[in-house]
């Protein structure tokens, strides 16, 4: 089958709150147009076009059309959506491809986090008969996972906060940027016990957009695109209390189908600090592999798109010739996982 | 044309009470609950689950041996919840916790009434007053271990409970976009405020944060006439929730004169079989005392007597 490679990649801002509307339109229309032009196209030459977002968000119905206008959808559009991370409408343009139906795709996600109460928006992913009629936050879900682990030993609140502290300071340009030693936030108070607020993403409103082609038009559009190696998603029982909740089988086994070895640069999904620490594990990877050399999640985690970013992270920064992993989740406490291999070219 | 002015916000609280039928299954755990008991599924692996899924989360095959378990239980993980957030079980500082209760090999997800707590604490189920909700005819737990019958109303045989009601309410700050907010601002003063698009020229109101066809804002502002035609328009005869007019009326399409885009209102002011594709009409604005950011300000729109519109004129906004 046709290999793909990533051409483009763009992402507005992230910001604690805009002054858009939950369509998305004001924060795609100028990404859409730099991620075209990162790749020497005009709308009328992609193929197939697939966005993520969630109508919870945005607290109305069928948001993704109204955002459908920042394309400017005529003539008519090869489109579709997926109601999870836009990294999981790149899956999907990535079959497209694959399958030789188009050899060009432009994938956006957006969500406007600050719209609602993220953390209760978000207990609509849980059980809607017996778990999601308690309203468990998101926040609060992801406490009861930390404390297994932290329970069982695998890891320490020390642990946690030297995630944080390195993911703080790694991108001048997140929404969370600082300079701070794990010592130093071990001292702030608990936001929600065992989480302090850096074991936390923050809400952001943001949006991004990646742009795939054929590895052969890549090299035609850009002096470096990054081919996808492999890609695969796995998801896990709804059943929060039957999971494996202090591994991440569906990564392993996500990983395991595409094959992770050799990779250098890892962009992981991880909007809490112990999950980052889970994911590692579950992806074996070493201390020779730089993680989020972004900031990741824990510094900006716009609903919807964080995932696809990882992926456009990823294609951005890693060398000719070199691996990256980009790893996105979907569902309340990395129930599902998407694992991609990229390499530079 | 700029727009410095913040956009227009407002605040949007959507509810909906879902009714959900419960299936084999559920209907027998939720039953059960009313009964001041809990049932958990054995799995293919032997371990009992609670609550009871329909399929085995490993293999997926259906679960049908439900097994009684205890209301008594021990907690396997905790997290203080010092803000309880709309909905939640308990509305003071609580704890939510992983309990595995006697007898089963799962935990379930609830709140327990303490402020902390420590893993391996035992904890009893405070039972709700109200029953038939299912999961919610658990209040929460408390620390503490089962009191044999000593609890309200204990063990008892219950309606079947095959349905239960699980409200959703959320709220949310809903923004206009910059451009409908400049077009709603103009409205608050009696102004039609459209806009053009800079590729295609088409003059739309409400202007938009993108033109559909071209993708990118419209800019240039275009004060439109209280005046137009009816493009295509249906007569209601049907009553529903929340009418506001007796039927039979109309409901069309009015493009003002000099914009691209029609937009909906109402047709009053002559007979609804006397409305007609291409009739000139003009608004009928509410008093000014009454005006605000709506199009509401306007009416509704009403036959002028002028000639109609020519079906040339207007084909290709049809």
């Amino acid at each position: 089958m046709t290999d793909v490679s990533i051409v483009s990649f763009a992402q507005a801002p992230n910001v604690r709150a805009t002054h858009g509307t939950t369509n998305g339109v004001e924060m795609l229309v100028p990404i859409l147009r730099e991620a075209l032009d990162g790749a020497g196209l005009a709308k009328q030459d992609i193929g197939f076009w697939c966005s993520g977002s969630s109508d919870y968000l945005a607290g109305r119905a069928f948001s993704f059309i109204a955002a459908v206008d920042a394309i400017g959808a005529f003539p008519p559009i090869h489109e579709s959506h997926v109601e999870a991370d836009a990294a999981w409408a790149l899956y999907e343009a990535w079959v497209k491809i694959r399958t030789g139906e188009v050899d060009t795709a432009l994938v956006y996600g957006f969500g406007k986090s600050s719209a609602g109460v993220l953390r209760r928006v978000l207990a609509m992913q849980l059980d809607p008969y017996s778990v999601a009629p308690l309203w468990p936050d998101a926040v609060s879900v992801a406490g009861l996972q930390a404390r297994l682990g932290l329970d069982q030993g695998l890891w320490t609140e020390q642990d946690m906060a030297e995630v944080a502290a390195r993911s703080r300071g790694a991108n001048p340009n997140a929404q969370v940027h600082e300079r701070v030693t794990a010592e130093e936030l071990l001292d702030r108070p608990y936001l929600a016990d065992p989480l302090r607020r850096h074991d936390c993403p923050p809400v952001t409103d943001g949006a991004a957009v990646v742009v795939l082609a054929t590895a052969e038009r890549a090299r035609e559009l850009t002096p470096n695109p990054a081919r996808i190696i492999g890609m695969a998603h796995r998801v896990e029982s709804a059943q929060l209390g039957a999971r494996e909740l202090t591994a991440s089988p569906s990564t392993a086994a996500a990983a395991a189908a595409v094959g992770t070895d050799g990779a250098t640069l890892a962009e992981l999904h991880a909007p809490f600090t112990h999950q980052e620490i889970l994911l590692r594990r579950a992806l074996r990877l070493g201390d020779e592999v730089t993680v989020n050399p972004s900031g990741g999640p824990l510094c900006g985690n716009p609903m919807f798109a964080a995932g696809l970013a990882r992926i456009g992270e990823a294609a951005t920064r890693v060398p000719p010739g070199e691996r990256a992993i980009a790893h996105a989740t979907s569902g309340p406490l990395l129930q599902q996982n998407l694992v991609c291999v990229l390499e530079g070219e | 044309m700029t727009v410095d002015q913040v956009p227009l916000s407002a605040p949007l609280d959507i509810g909906f009470d879902y009714t959900r039928s419960l299936g084999p299954t559920l209907t027998r755990f939720a039953t059960a609950l009313a009964g001041r008991r809990v049932l958990g599924a054995r799995g293919g692996d032997g371990r009992v689950h609670v609550p009871p899924p329909e399929y085995d989360p490993v293999t997926g095959k259906a679960l049908t041996e439900l097994v009684e378990v205890a209301s008594s239980g021990t907690v396997t993980s905790w997290c203080a919840q010092p803000e309880p957030l709309a909905g939640q079980p308990l509305e003071h500082p609580f704890c939510w916790a992983f309990v595995l209760l006697d007898g089963a090999d799962t935990p379930l997800l609830h709140a327990v009434d303490a402020p902390v707590l420590r893993t391996g604490a035992r904890v009893r189920i405070r039972w709700a007053v109200e029953r038939g909700n299912g999961i919610r005819d658990i209040a929460c737990f408390e620390p503490g271990e089962e009191e044999p019958a000593a609890q309200d109303g204990a063990a008892a045989e219950a309606d079947e409970v095959a349905m239960i009601t699980t409200p959703v309410h959320l709220s949310y700050m809903h923004t206009a976009s910059p451009e409908e907010s400049r077009y709603l601002r103009g409205l608050a003063e009696g102004r039609l405020l459209g806009q053009r698009c800079p590729a295609c020229e088409k003059v739309y109101i409400p202007p938009r944060g993108a033109c559909p066809t071209d993708g990118v804002p419209t800019e240039t502002e275009v004060e439109l006439p209280d005046r137009g035609i009816v493009t295509t328009f249906c007569v209601v005869n049907v009553p529903f929730l929340g009418q506001r007019i007796p039927p039979p009326y109309v409901a069309a399409y009015i493009l003002l004169d000099g914009a691209d885009i029609a937009f909906l209102h109402l047709v009053l002011g002559c007979p609804p079989d006397q409305v007609r594709m291409g009739m000139r009409v003009e608004a009928a604005w509410r008093p000014r005392e009454q005006w605000g950011t709506t199009l509401e300000n306007i009416d509704h729109f009403r036959p002028t007597g002028e000639p109609d519109a020519p079906y040339e004129t207007y084909a290709r906004h049809l």
